[in-house]
Parts: structure tokens; sequence; C-alpha cells
């Protein structure tokens, strides 16, 4: 076959709109910036005294690794290239938050255009909060919800308007001590969706959120909380596509969400970041009694992405379910993975991981499945696979059990496979070409995941996926 | 429509550098079935596979053309594009494609963009041609040979071929495997292709099938190339009689294409 990347002035996404920002910090991390965006956004004093808490947990953290943390592992040398002191770590894009679409920039309209944006909201969206650059822009959200006393806004607005509510919960799943990157998000965070879900309250449509980066070696730290109270559903959903920079970008999130009793959050994304990002995430959720929380999680590009999706089972009959894919392609490595605590009774998690390495990407699943003293009758079920498609490619399964329970059932499956020789035969000698025939199988590999989509995004993801493909088959 | 031709002429294949087909001359046109018979590792399946173009099989002399076209310069996407079909012996499972998105994206590859088929022209056709077979609608919705019995595989090979409508099928052990019923059912599929657009050449080892679709002509393959030809009681006799009389009639010691020696 021959193989031929989709050089970086062929990324899709690529395109790179006139910088309409209005303020931008300087660039580097100091006390001072972080005074400067917390006044920036007219925070009040704990937020702020947060923030530099943060920052001087930032300071005094070592990089994580597998040796002093065992949420987020960097590998030695990996991050090397990245330079806390040449990222700007705020950018406003507009004076304003848009209360509706028509007070929303022109120039940034445009950007959302190119991405589908309003042809999808115009869809079923229940509300739209899309981030643009640092702070969200516009945000639209359906009165049924309201009515329903469901809280969808950006997170600096929640600082605002629903500060005790925030207060009770921020910080309190991922700390800013869990790790070196959670502590920089928290010292610099900006935009990111805050959710609440009454009692009771079951959001029929998803709530959806966009995010973009579109500044040169600006960070994009964002901040997602979502709370389902008690016997509540939510589905939250967020993709992401970032253009091209000619030097490398830090996208470092924390998502943290709160399920509870009997309650179910499902969170689901799809990420195509740009070739020369690097995706550093600390998402988790915490469930109590019988609640259910659902990570369904799509990583395409980005230069490194280190992600996995977890969830704390507190409650007794808590359950999890993680379904992640991974495309990593040439230069790119994907080290993604989930990882699921019993703490309680009769806790029971799935997950599921896919992952495809081509053109000398690499893929890494790493695992954690954590039983703890009190999680009798728990159950866990694992299951990684992985599709390389040329010999350059490579993929690794690191799976972490810890277990403190004899009365527990722990399932591991892993398979590494090609695309066979006679599979390309077969779908070939009915008439499909041989990259139709290869995105075929792939488009088959991935199902489990895209099945799980809304409509729109599996569409979004086939086409993202077929895209991927196309320069490496030849 | 003009009526199919396939003609194979002197035909010469190795697998891993080892010469298994010595040979082969054959002409299966439009309105024709053919059958190939012959005791296990003669060659025949290697026929097969070598017409569709398998890399694994490597042609080191010999030509055939499809509607005199030269086959073996095209690409194995190009022969079925251009009407050759292959029920194959061991059909591949690709998990995660349902048999309808599979179907309607081969017929789509035939019939080029721009031209594809409606989405309820597509459904009518399935829902006909599965009828047919007397496959239950759960197929449609299933990974493409996921889970399929060593009969439901097969049904599926001839619901694929009823779909994609070629003008040459061959048919590789399409009857192993199968209890009668399902041998009705596949003999049934088989004759409703039966026109002067579209030729068969069935592959198998049991005269069996070829009770209930009935060939015009029979060759027997021995030694990796057709050592006999004749009519449908040629497939009597070696149903009756096995192969030994055919062996001694021509002096065949070893009938295996590639003899372990």
């Amino acid at each position: 076959m021959a193989t031929q990347m989709p050089e970086f002035s062929d990324y899709k996404y690529g395109f790179r709109d006139k910088d309409v920002s209005v303020y931008r910090a300087k660039r580097g991390l100091s006390r001072e910036v972080v005074e400067e965006i917390s006044r920036m956004k007219g925070e009040p004093d704990w937020m702020l005294e947060f923030r530099l808490k943060a920052l001087e947990q930032f300071y005094k953290m070592p990089m994580p690794s597998s040796m002093n943390s065992k949420w987020f592992s960097i590998l030695p040398g990996k991050l090397d290239e990245l330079n806390f002191d040449d990222i700007t770590y705020y950018v406003k894009p507009s004076e304003r938050q848009g209360r509706s679409w028509d007070e929303v920039p022109e120039e940034i309209k445009k950007t959302f255009d190119k991405l589908g944006i309003p042809e999808a909201e115009q869809k079923f969206l229940a509300g739209v909060s899309a981030q643009y650059e640092s702070e969200v822009v516009y945000h639209n959200m359906q009165k049924e919800l309201e009515e329903q006393g469901v809280i969808f806004c950006d997170t600096d607005t929640a600082v605002k308007e629903y500060p005790e509510l925030l207060r009770e919960y921020f910080g309190t799943v991922v700390p800013p001590s869990d790790n070196k990157f959670a502590a920089l998000n928290s010292a610099v965070w900006s935009g990111g969706s805050f959710i609440y879900v009454p009692k009771g309250v079951k959001c029929e449509i998803p709530l959806q959120a966009y995010f973009r980066i579109n500044s040169e070696n600006m960070g994009q730290f964002e901040r997602t909380l979502i709370i389902a109270d008690e016997g509540s559903f939510v589905h939250y959903v967020e993709g992401c596509t970032a253009p091209i920079y000619s030097t490398d970008s830090l996208h470092s999130a924390v998502v943290e969400i709160v399920v509870k009793d009997n309650a179910r959050c499902r969170y689901t994304t799809i990420q195509n970041w740009a070739p020369n990002i690097y995706n550093l995430v600390t998402k988790r959720a915490v469930c109590e009694r019988n609640a259910h929380m659902e990570w369904v999680d799509g990583n395409i590009g980005s230069k490194l992405t280190m992600k996995y999706p977890a969830v704390i089972m507190k409650g007794e009959g808590g359950k999890a379910d993680i379904l992640s894919i991974a495309v990593a392609g040439k230069g790119q490595h994907q080290d993604a993975g989930a990882k699921v605590v019993a703490l309680a009774p009769n806790c029971t998690s799935t997950i599921i991981s896919k992952s495809i390495s081509k053109q000398g990407g690499k893929v890494t699943y790493r695992g954690l499945t954590s039983f703890g003293r009190n999680s009798q009758g728990s159950k866990a079920n694992v299951k990684c696979d992985t599709l390389i498609l040329d010999n350059e490619s490579t993929s690794d399964t690191i799976p972490y059990n810890e277990i403190k329970n004899d009365d527990i059932t722990l399932e591991h499956e892993a398979t590494v496979s090609k695309v066979s020789e006679d599979q390309l035969f077969y779908l070939m000698s009915r008439g499909l070409s041989e990259s139709e025939a290869t995105q075929m199988i792939i488009m088959g590999f991935i199902e489990p995941f895209t099945k799980e989509l809304p409509m729109e995004y599996a569409v979004e993801m086939n086409r993202l996926i077929k895209f991927e493909m196309e320069g490496s088959i030849g | 429509m003009s009526v199919p031709k396939l003609t194979i002429k002197d035909l010469h294949v190795a697998v891993e550098g080892k010469e298994i087909l010595k040979g082969v001359n054959l002409e299966v046109k439009g309105g024709e079935i053919h059958a190939i018979m012959g005791p296990n590792g003669t060659g025949k399946s290697t026929l097969a596979s070598a017409l569709m173009g398998h890399p694994k099989y490597e042609v080191t002399s010999g030509t055939v053309t499809l509607d005199d076209q030269d086959l073996l310069e095209m690409a194995v996407d190009e022969r079925a594009r251009a009407g050759l079909f292959l029920a194959m012996q061991y059909p591949s499972e690709i998990s995660g494609v349902t048999n309808s998105d599979f179907l309607r994206s081969a017929i789509n590859a035939k019939r080029g963009e721009g031209n594809e088929i409606s989405l309820m022209k597509f459904i009518r056709e399935l829902d006909k041609k599965m009828e047919l077979l007397e496959m239950d609608e759960s197929f449609a919705t299933r990974y493409l040979n996921e889970g399929f019995s060593g009969g439901e595989k097969k049904r599926n090979e001839i619901l694929q071929m009823l779909m994609l409508q070629p003008r040459i099928a061959i048919l590789d052990e399409i009857d192993s495997g199968l209890d009668i019923d399902a041998l009705k059912v596949v003999a049934k599929g088989v004759n409703s292709m039966r026109s002067p657009e579209f030729g068969c050449l069935i592959i198998t080892h049991y005269q069996r099938l070829l009770n209930y679709i009935k060939p015009d002509f029979v060759h027997v393959f021995m030694q990796g190339r057709i050592v006999k030809s004749g009519g449908p009681e040629l497939a009597e006799r070696l149903e009756a009689e096995g192969y030994d009389w055919v062996k001694e009639e021509l002096g065949i010691e070893d009938e295996a294409a590639n003899p372990t020696a």
C-alpha cells in the first residue's frame, strides 16, 4: 500500500480566521497572569484564592508519571517540547457573552459555519454552548429545559450566577492537587460547561457544546462540572476540532461529574485535534448509590493525547460504562484508556477500548481497575481491541489491576489484529476498491463506538475516519 | 445485453512457488452451467481463487478473458465490476458491517458514482431475494458473516450473487456443510439466475447438488487440470463408482495437484 499522510496544509479544519480577540494575556505563567485572568472575569475572591492556591500546587508538583500518580502518567521525555512559558493562558474572544445568535460577532459565526454548527443547532439541540477560544460566546438553551430547572451555562457564568451550587462541588472530584495538569487548569481555567440537573429530571435531548481553539500557541483550559441530582438523567455531548498551528499548543481540560443516587449521566466526546496539540485531560466522575456513569470518548488527531476517563463508584450498585476509540497516525501518540474504582458492594463496570494505529502512529491502552475493601460482589469487564494498519505502527496494552477484596469478578480480553488479506479479497471480490474495502473494515471495527453516538455525530465521525484514512491508503 | 463468455487457456498457477494448476482449458458461456468435480487436493479451489485474483495465487502462464477483456490484467475489484463473481468456500467475517450496508456498497460500487441504487429499490430487491432464499429478515442487519453457521454463510453468498447479478459466477463448494433443505434453497437461488446472460461454474465434490442444479457440462479435475469432460451422466457415474475408474482409464496414479512424494 502506498502511504501518504495528509500534510499539515491538508488538515480538514485547518482554516484560520482573523484573530478578533479583545484581550490576550501576555505569554507565560505567573501570579500576575492568574490575578489578571480573575480580574478580567470579575470573579469573587474565593475563586481567585482557589486559582492562586492551585498555581502554588502547580509550581510545587513534579511532572506526573506512573511513579507519582495513578491517574496521570506522562512518559519520560514526552513533554520535553512543551514550554509552559511559551503559552498564552487567556484570550477573551469578545467583550461580552452573546445572548442570542444575532449578537454573536460575524467573524466567529463564520468559523462556526465552517464547522457546521448552526445547521446542527437548527435540528434538535437543546442548548448550544459553543466555546470559541477561552470563553463561551454563544449560549442558547431551550425553554423546556429551563422550565425543568436544568442549569446549562458556561462555567464562568455559573461562578457569578450559581456561586453556592458551584462552590459545593467545584474541585471536589478532581482537586487541584490531583496532578500537575489539574493544578494548571485550576489556576488558569476559562470556559467549559456547567450543568445541574435537578432531582428526577430526565433531559431527553442531549446538551451539546462545541470546542475550538483558534489562537496560535494558546492553551485552552476549560473546566466542566456536571451534577446529576438523584434520579435524573443527562447526556452531554462535546466535539472538538482545532485549526493548524505552527508551534505546539496545549489543551488541558478538567471535567468533574457527580452522579447522585439512581441518576445516570452520559458524556460523549469526539476530539479531532490538529496534529501539533498536546491534549492532556483529566476526566472523572463519582457515582453514588445505583448511579450510572457512561463515558463515550473518541480521540483522533493531536500530537499526544493522555486521557483516561475515570469513574469512582462510591455507592453500592454503582455502574460505569466506558467506551473509547483512538486513532493515531504519523507522529501521533494516543495514550488513552479508562479507570474504574469500585469502593462499594455490587458495582459493575465495562470498559471497551478500540484503537487504530497507522503510518507509524502509536496507541497505548492504559487502564486501571481497582476494587476496594468493601467492593464485594463487584464486577469489571475490560475489552481492548487494536487494529494496526501497517508494519511501522505500534500498540501497547497496559492494564493495571488493584484488588483488595476476594469476592469480585474481573475479566480482561485484548486483541490485536491487522486488516487481513482474506478480508480485503472478500470485499474487493464484490466490487469494492481496496480503499473502500479497508475503510469498511475500519468502520466496522469502530462500529461499537459510532452506534452509541447521536446521529449527526455518527455521521461526522464516519467522515472524520474516512478523511483520516483517505491519505493512508493507496 | 451480450452473452457473457469466460475463456481460460492453458492456465498455470503457483502458490508459494509450487505449481498447482498445470494447464487448465475451459470456456463458460452465458446460458451454460459447468460443474467441476474431483477429489480433494486436485486444485479445484485454486482455480476459483486464481480466477477472482486472490493475491496468494500467482499466474505463471496462460490467459483468461471475460468478454474478450484480459481478466488477468484486472485488479480483484475490477474483475467483480466486469461481472465475475466468486461464492467462496470460506467467506470472511467482517465485524460491525451489516449485511445490507455491505450489499448496498457493493451494488453501488458496480453502478458507479451518480448512479446509486435508491434505498427503496434496494430494500425491495433485498426483501425479494431473501424471501426466495428463505432467509430471516434479521440477516439484513446482522454483521457480515459474523457468527453465521456454515449453511447461513453459503446462503449469504448466494444472496450476494442474486443481488449483484454477475455475468459469470463461480461457486466454490457451495454445497459443503449443507443439509438437504438448505441445498434445495441454494439450488433454487442458482436456478433463478439461469438465463442466456448468466454463465456458471460449480465446483463440488459431490453429485448431490447436481440433482438440483442440472449442469450442461461436467469436468473431472485431477493433477491441476481438467482430465475428462462430459455431460450430466458423467457426474452420475462418478457418484456411483467414484474416481478410480477415471484414474485407471487415464493411467493416473496420484490425482493430487502437488503430490507429497
